[in-house]
């Protein structure tokens, strides 16, 4: 398994590299380092000296991806793609436009995302297969149905709308938890509340009916009804024997997301004051803050990689015929 | 097993009908109780270093910590400046090219010589920069590795000092404006009148360079700027360059705070700076207040400087008349990006005061038939005060004038221009748009500005009729007439006959702006003109004003100080957009000799008759060359609770923190009152879970026993 962790592990660098390009020809297509200079210098009095210095300071006055003033491989490395790829590939993600260390607001910022997105990912996975397992219980009865006709209908509503129908709600009106807000330890579990329970309730609708399908699918085994003619109850037969060979494809979609719970959720984090990672990359791009910019997108792509390598590892847990 | 989870049940309801207290308080109790502030922000701030800081939103934070020398009065109207950290304003002397003293008025004039006198009794923050060993050097100036381990906040360090305030620090804080690498966006601006300040910024280019090669640190002691001055501990002077007036209103801002020598070599550390503590983020004045916790994406919290100055409350018909300031021991800033908690918890009492977003509008605001505004019934149950004032701002619409069409300065040109001026009802536009929340600008000086009159004399007579003392947008007629005369009758051009089609550019590109741009070609369709909208991202847009490649535009202007200079600059022909690569003011690129001729003369006049009648004369040009359509002078509007009081609205001052008071014993007892928990809720939705429970218990044992009978049966 070690040999296929590192064979993946350099996989990913041709990876990061073509996210990385692709995101420097993306950015600097819309922003120059002027437009760049201006954003963090304010609309004031921003002469071209201003501007000039500022580039320099950051090293943006550098050519992106050639410079044709320099010689030999010196063209290709004294450039800002090179040397700030290098940088990020050492995980140095160095300081944003505003002169604040990237590493260290990440790790602050990292904690109050996870805060919501752990519990609300974790409460989600239990109650959407508990659910799920319900209804697979109750199959062709009216309440499967009618619960079918419920999940489509939470599906259907936008988030937003469950997370101000939320706050009026649960806050405004019923005067149960503060309508945003955010403190770390014991203090802040009354604010992540209705985030996490929101949160869980608007993916009850997908979730359930994903889970379901899956469920369904084990549930006319020959396994099964083996399992049944052993005497087994029919709870027994669902948690001991569906549920476990439901794992696989649960484990598909649901590892590769658990890196990824790391960066935060811009809407949930944004209307309930959450100081987390979610609103980190649109506040940078909307700043033109391209050091945060990359920082994020490099470590999103890492994320990701890292996600779909454990889902792999995943396989071999729950499915002994799978080896890596 | 039902029998437990019932017990269980009726325990919890039991439980939460005995603690109905308050549930959804954001705050702790102790905080709510105390003479604590609670306020919010909508974006965070990027820099609170003051000499590089030049929004609104960062001077919040950083005006109630740092003291620039003089301060505007908190209540006084016309806008009046006065000692903050001085004993008495600036003394100025005039000199000769041979630093001779000469009168005022004398045409010699090469040079103004500013006196500063500090106070005695100003002294900083505690802070770990002034501390200091036993050989008077700095005790945390070089913080070994093992000794930064452990620091993460400035609380983390053992020991905190203070000093008096001494006029090198306004020294040192221009000497680190002059550092080109500090990005001082007053820098080229201050290096047209500081005397020497050009000079020393070059000099000490190479040696940052330099410096910063060599890993070392910079401190600016070693170096002076010709026209600026210690003359001892208590006394400063400024030399500027001939006579700028305005000068004092830049002494009353951010730029010109005080920066302590320690803390600019203590936070030089890279060791701090890898932690994110820098003076960028971690202030050190003398100012009321004190930053003890910045956490720019959650909570920002001031607490009072307990060595702040002797100051008082300059009102002396107020209970609070000659107390000392500041009444707040703590503020508490919540970073608020969406609207609609921040008002929520505003209505539950949790924040003690409160703008009003137009989606709030209709709830807090209530327009009688007259026009006149006042709050709604239900602020005024909760006993919710609304504060308003006219921003010394202005919103306009200008047209490019070195544009082939909408520029120029012939009779045509003037009267296209003119027509259109008239067709754009702003008032309509304040209505629709503004929820009335502005008024129409008659030029471009902002009432409350030196120079702004009100009535006939103030009347643009190019758009406006005054009829019954009263003004009266001209009719379309008129504007038809004019159009005409331009030469384009009903909006055809007579020289290719065909329809007259305009540009406007603009950055309003959301499905929520369609309303104000179909609006925008309404206006113009009125004349028969075709309005094209050119819909740009921010960058495009303002790469083309500063090349004057847009023809229509809107744009705005925020008051520096309050002088007529600071609006009518805008118009000055120097700082045309397009002649000074983009770093000009004058966007629409307006230039009339004779309009910049009395600038030039009014520019550092002292506000008297003489200069009124020059703005008067310089106001009329420019309404009949109508180089703007001239928009609104937007107003704001605030709320605040029964608790908080003495606010004043106050749009040139930024330190106003310091003058206002909390109740916290009302708070407390009102946002008990407004927010006792709802319980009952919660009793059906618990009984509805239970009962959930109970009949799918049934129904599957029910299911489970129905099969085996049925396949005993088929047996």
């Amino acid at each position: 398994m070690l040999a296929y962790i590192i064979k993946r592990i350099f996989y990913a660098i041709p990876i990061l590299i073509g996210v990385n390009l692709i995101t420097f020809m993306l950015f600097f297509m819309v922003n120059s380092p002027d437009d760049m200079a201006r954003a963090q210098l304010g609309a004031k009095q921003v002469t071209p000296e201003l501007i000039q210095s500022w580039k320099e300071e950051r090293g943006y006055d550098k050519p992106l991806f050639i410079n044709t003033k320099e010689e030999g491989l010196s063209k290709v490395t004294h450039t800002l793609f090179v040397q700030e790829s290098l940088k990020l590939f050492s995980f140095d993600f160095g300081f944003s436009d505003s002169n604040r260390d990237i590493g260290a607001d990440i790790k602050v910022r990292m904690i109050p995302s996870l805060s919501i997105a752990l519990p609300t990912f974790i409460i989600a996975l239990i109650t959407n297969i508990s659910l799920a397992l319900l209804l697979v219980l109750f199959r062709g009865s009216l309440l499967d149905t009618s619960m079918m006709v419920v999940a489509v209908m939470i599906m259907s509503i936008s988030g937003l709308f469950y997370i101000i129908a939320g706050q009026v709600l649960f806050s405004k009106i019923w005067h149960w938890v503060p309508i945003s807000g955010y403190e770390s330890g014991w203090d802040g579990v009354k604010f992540i509340l209705l985030p996490v329970f929101i949160g869980v309730f608007a993916g009850i609708g997908s979730g359930v009916r994903w889970y379901r399908s899956i469920f369904l699918e084990q549930i006319n085994q020959d396994y099964v009804r083996t399992a049944r003619a052993k005497g087994l109850s029919e709870i027994k037969v669902l948690f001991g024997h569906v549920l476990r060979n439901g794992m696989l494809p649960i484990l598909t979609g649901v590892v590769v997301i658990i890196p990824s719970l790391f960066m935060g959720s811009l809407i949930m984090e944004s209307f309930f004051g959450i100081p987390g990672l979610g609103s980190y990359t649109i506040d940078a791009i909307n700043a033109q803050d391209f050091a945060i910019v990359k920082a994020m997108v490099f470590l999103g792509s890492v994320l990701y990689i890292v996600g779909l390598i454990l889902t792999d590892i995943s396989y071999t847990l729950f499915d002994p015929r799978v080896k890596l | 097993m039902q029998t437990g989870i019932l017990k269980i049940y009726i325990c919890m309801m039991i439980y939460v009908s005995l603690h109905a207290d308050v549930w959804n308080n954001p705050h702790s109790k102790e905080q709510s109780a105390s003479n604590t502030l609670f306020t919010s922000f909508s974006l965070s701030p990027k820099r609170l270093d003051p000499v590089i800081s030049y929004n609104a939103n960062e001077w919040a934070f950083i005006s109630q910590i740092y003291e620039p020398p003089l301060q505007y009065n908190y209540l006084q109207r016309p806008y009046k400046l006065e000692p903050l950290t001085l004993t008495q304003m600036p003394t100025i002397r005039y000199l000769n090219k041979a630093h001779q003293e000469v009168d005022e008025n004398d045409e010699d004039v090469a040079f103004s010589e500013y006196r500063l006198t500090l106070r005695d009794d100003a002294m900083y923050q505690d802070h770990p920069a002034f501390v200091k060993d036993a050989q008077g050097d700095l005790l945390y100036g070089t913080l070994s590795k093992e000794a930064l381990e452990k620091i993460d906040t400035l609380n983390n360090f053992e020991k905190q000092g203070t000093r008096h305030l001494k006029a090198e620090d306004y020294a040192y804080a221009i000497k680190r404006m002059g550092v080109r690498a500090n990005h001082s966006p007053i820098l080229d601006s201050m290096q047209t009148y500081i005397v020497g300040l050009k000079a020393y910024t070059e000099r000490l280019n190479k040696i940052v360079k330099e410096k910063k090669k060599k890993g070392e640190k910079l401190d600016l002691r070693d170096y002076d700027i010709e026209g600026v001055k210690v003359i001892d501990e208590k006394t400063l002077v400024i030399e500027i360059k001939g006579k700028y007036p305005q000068f004092l209103y830049w002494l009353s801002m951010n730029f010109f705070a005080p920066i302590p020598w320690e803390a600019d070599l203590f936070y030089q550390q890279k060791g701090l700076v890898a932690k994110n503590l820098t003076l960028n983020w971690f202030p050190v004045g003398t100012g009321p207040y004190y930053l003890a916790e910045n956490n720019p994406n959650k909570q920002m919290r001031l607490l009072k400087n307990p060595h702040f100055h002797d100051e008082r409350y300059p009102a002396s018909d107020s209970e609070d008349a000659g107390k000392k300031l500041p009444f707040i021991d703590e503020v508490i800033y919540s970073l608020e990006k969406e609207s609609i908690p921040l008002w929520n918890k505003f209505l539950q009492g949790y924040y003690d005061a409160s703008g009003i977003s137009s989606e709030a509008f209709d709830q807090a605001v209530q327009i009688s038939s007259s026009g006149a505004m006042g709050l709604s019934e239900e602020m005024q149950q909760k006993d919710i005060s609304l504060m308003g004032s006219v921003q010394p701002s202005i919103f306009y619409l200008a047209f490019n004038m070195v544009d082939p069409i909408v520029g120029g300065y012939s009779d045509e040109a003037k009267k296209l221009r003119q027509a259109i001026s008239i067709a754009i009802n702003e008032e309509e536009y304040i209505s629709i748009f503004m929820n009335e929340r502005g008024i129409a600008a008659q030029d471009v000086i902002p009432l409350g500005i030196f120079g702004h009159e009100k009535g006939e004399e103030g009347t643009n007579k190019v758009v406006y009729d005054w009829i019954d003392g009263k003004r009266v947008r001209k009719s379309l007629a008129v504007a038809k007439k004019l159009l005409a005369e331009a030469g384009y009758p009903n909006g055809i051009s007579k020289k290719t006959g065909k329809p007259l089609k305009l540009y406007y550019d603009t950055t309003a590109t959301g499905p929520d702006d369609r309303a104000l741009m179909d609006w925008y070609r309404k206006q113009f369709d009125a004349l028969g003109i075709q309005l094209v909208i050119r819909a740009t991202d921010y960058n495009r847009f303002q790469d083309k004003v500063r090349k004057g490649k847009a023809q229509l535009f809107s744009w705005g202007w925020n008051a520096d100080y309050p002088d007529p200079e600071n609006f009518l600059f805008l118009l000055y022909g120097a700082n045309a957009s397009v002649d000074t690569n983009g770093a000009g003011i004058n966007s629409s690129n307006y230039k009339n000799p004779l309009f910049d001729t009395l600038f030039e003369k009014m520019k550092t006049m002292k506000n008297s008759h003489e200069r009124m009648e020059i703005i008067r004369q310089m106001i009329q040009i420019s309404r009949k060359d109508a180089p703007w359509v001239w928009g609104v002078h937007p107003k704001s509007l605030a709320l605040s609770h029964a608790w908080y009081r003495n606010v004043v609205p106050n749009a040139m001052a930024n330190n106003t923190l310091k003058y206002k008071r909390i109740d916290a014993s009302l708070r407390v007892k009102k946002q008990q009152e407004w927010n006792q928990p709802v319980i009952k809720p919660l009793y059906f939705i618990g009984l509805f879970i239970l009962l959930l429970i109970f009949a799918l218990r049934y129904i599957y044992k029910n299911r489970q026993n129905r099969v085996i009978l049925q396949e005993e049966r088929e047996c």
